[in-house]
């Protein structure tokens, strides 16, 4: 079990509410992820539902029952730490049973889960060794074995990729997937790698300023971004936002067309520009194309390695269905 | 890039190292060399370094004239207790300081500092008597309270610093895993901040045992450590050089055999936060 309700939660710092009353249900078993810029509040709504911070009013349920006021230790969740917040003068045994250990378990039991957690996460050859003699792979996975020993209701990851290299994120990421899918845990993870989001997640909770801006699953939000900010958020590179008589023509004050939507032309395009940088990765080729007259930069993938020069002119075909229009609210438009 | 060191560069620096090393403990050396010479050697111009009759008597003098045992025992005492009252008071007030921080912590502690600017003669007369009042005067317990109050601000100071050097993060991944405040601190924190609490401990120590200006003002006979012992060789009716250096040997002896045994953890100490 492990199902997460906020209720009308706000947290203020002083005389400054960072987050707004906010209403959210993360469901038992589902991999939720937090994302948003940096200094959203996403941090922030993690650690209330976890007990580090006190929340300002509301309410906070986990399965069902009210856990506003419990301590950290009592909500039955683990978290895993940006920092891995190891304990640098214990070995990776000790660090593993240490939340056994403080529940009390017996000690045949707290050996068991140890060997057990340390043969899933590939540590059997280091659990003597202390953090420090570990790679920075190795320590995270250290954290997220004294997370899952306790067999909490839900997991909080705090940023947990954020200090490996690009590589090791990559692997780590379908660790993390696949111990979802073998623990069918609730999972609550922090991002602002709105890549991680969409490769992880059942469920994204984009946030900007505290407030959530959308609800949905990966793809929901790839097709039908509810406003502007979400648009722009979800998606690498980033969807184009047009504003101006453009937008007009589609009776929208804004409209928004994916760089993989548009078709480069030999002629008779929509709109037309000059090829600025190419970003080759083989596979896809983005284009910065330039002096469009629609705005600064519109970015176009190409699939396979296609050759345009800096400076070339070039026809765009942007595809119609898949427009999306946003009012002067920045709201979608259906 | 690193930077490179010729071995003449080596040489200098090695030599400067060790004069300026050489010259802090001169004093300390000529005591030790004049306590074994005898009155008139001690003071005969030019000085003589080595070439003096070696003699232990300036020792058993001041051993047959002083009870070097009972000053030694207030010493310690004094010294112990002081630090271990300080730390009882500075571990907390340090933790509090370190992770639940508030908007006036940094006035707290730079206030706490500034007492220790104001020259000790300064509150003599109050605190003099106040131990009248109390009937203090030349007991241990009244020294271990003005010695522990006077070097309290450098414990909390040198402990706050330990204590912020510890990342925050391990506390909470603490409290997440199940343990009460009691376990964090004791299973957590104070293991990862042995070496600072041992390094202070050792420090204050040193610092009591050193201190002279109350001990020698507040006490007389019963409650009188070292400091007492060494100035009770320096009469008006004419010093006893060798004698009054065989006592200060005596006295900074048993500080300087343990500062010798854990100069390794005091320096580490000292030097804690400064590299990472």
């Amino acid at each position: 079990m492990g199902q997460i309700q906020l209720k009308q939660v706000t947290k203020s710092f002083g005389d400054v509410q960072v987050i707004p009353p906010l209403d959210l249900t993360i469901q038992d078993g589902e991999f939720t992820v937090f994302v948003g810029p940096s200094g959203c509040g996403k941090s922030t709504l993690l650690r209330l539902i976890a007990g580090l911070e006190d929340i300002t009013s509301g309410h906070i349920e986990i399965d069902g029952k009210d856990a506003t006021d419990l301590v950290p230790a009592k909500r039955g969740l683990a978290m895993v730490f940006q920092s891995y917040a190891l304990y640098p003068h214990m070995s990776v045994r000790k660090n593993i049973a240490f939340p056994l250990r403080m529940a009390k378990m017996e000690q045949a039991e707290i050996d068991r889960r140890v060997n057990a957690a340390a043969e899933v996460l590939n540590l059997a050859d280091y659990i003597d060794r202390k953090p420090g003699q570990l790679s920075g792979g190795q320590r995270q996975r250290v954290a997220i074995g004294r997370a899952i020993v306790r067999e909490p209701s839900a997991f909080l990851f705090d940023e947990p990729l954020s200090n490996l290299d690009a590589a090791l994120r990559v692997g780590m990421r379908m660790e993390i997937s696949e111990l979802h899918k073998k623990l069918a845990t609730t999972m609550v993870y922090v991002t602002h790698d709105q890549v991680e989001a969409m490769t992880m997640a059942d469920k994204i909770v984009v946030l900007h300023a505290g407030v959530i801006e959308q609800v949905g699953s990966p793809l929901e939000l790839y097709r039908r971004p509810r406003n502007t900010f979400v648009a722009g958020f979800i998606g690498s590179p980033k969807m184009n936002l047009i504003i101006g008589q453009e937008a007009a023509k589609h009776d929208a004050t804004t409209i928004g067309i994916r760089p993989e939507h548009i078709d480069v032309v030999e002629s008779n395009g929509m709109w037309s520009g000059t090829v600025g940088v190419a970003e080759h990765l083989g596979s896809d080729t983005f284009f910065h194309i330039h002096n469009t007259g629609l705005t600064d930069m519109i970015t176009v993938r190409a699939i396979g390695d296609v050759s345009l020069k800096h400076g070339d002119t070039i026809q765009l075909n942007p595809r119609l269905e898949e427009l999306h229009r946003f009012d002067a609210d920045g709201l979608r438009i259906d | 890039m690193a930077r490179s060191v010729t071995p003449r560069q080596k040489l200098i620096n090695t030599t400067a190292a060790w004069t300026i090393g050489l010259l802090i403990f001169f004093p300390i050396l000529w005591t030790i060399l004049t306590s074994f010479k005898t009155e008139a050697q001690a003071i005969a111009a030019p000085p003589i370094f080595v070439g003096f009759d070696w003699t232990l008597e300036n020792y058993r003098t001041v051993l047959e004239r002083s009870d070097y045992g009972r000053f030694l025992w207030n010493s310690i005492i004094i010294a112990g207790l002081s630090t271990v009252l300080g730390c009882i008071i500075a571990i907390p007030a340090a933790w509090s300081m370190a992770f639940v921080p508030s908007k006036r912590t940094k006035d707290i502690l730079l206030w706490m500092l500034s007492t220790k600017m104001l020259p000790a003669v300064g509150v003599l007369y109050p605190i003099y008597l106040l131990f009248i009042k109390m009937g203090l005067l030349d007991s241990r317990a009244g020294l271990v309270v003005v010695l522990m109050l006077i070097n309290l601000p450098i414990i909390v100071w040198m402990l706050y610093t330990y204590f912020k050097e510890i990342p925050g993060e391990i506390l909470e991944a603490a409290r997440m895993d199940g343990a009460t405040l009691r376990q964090e601190l004791l299973y957590v924190l104070t293991p990862m901040a042995i070496p600072g609490i041992a390094s202070t401990l050792l420090l204050n120590f040193i610092l009591a045992w050193n201190e002279a200006f109350w001990t020698l003002n507040l006490t007389a006979v019963n409650a009188a450590p070292l400091t007492a012992f060494i100035a009770s060789y320096s009469s008006p009716e004419g010093l006893f050089f060798a004698k009054l250096s065989a006592a200060s040997t005596m006295a900074i002896a048993p500080i300087l055999i343990l500062g010798w045994f854990s100069q390794k953890q005091l320096v580490r100490g000292l030097t804690f936060g400064a590299v990472k």
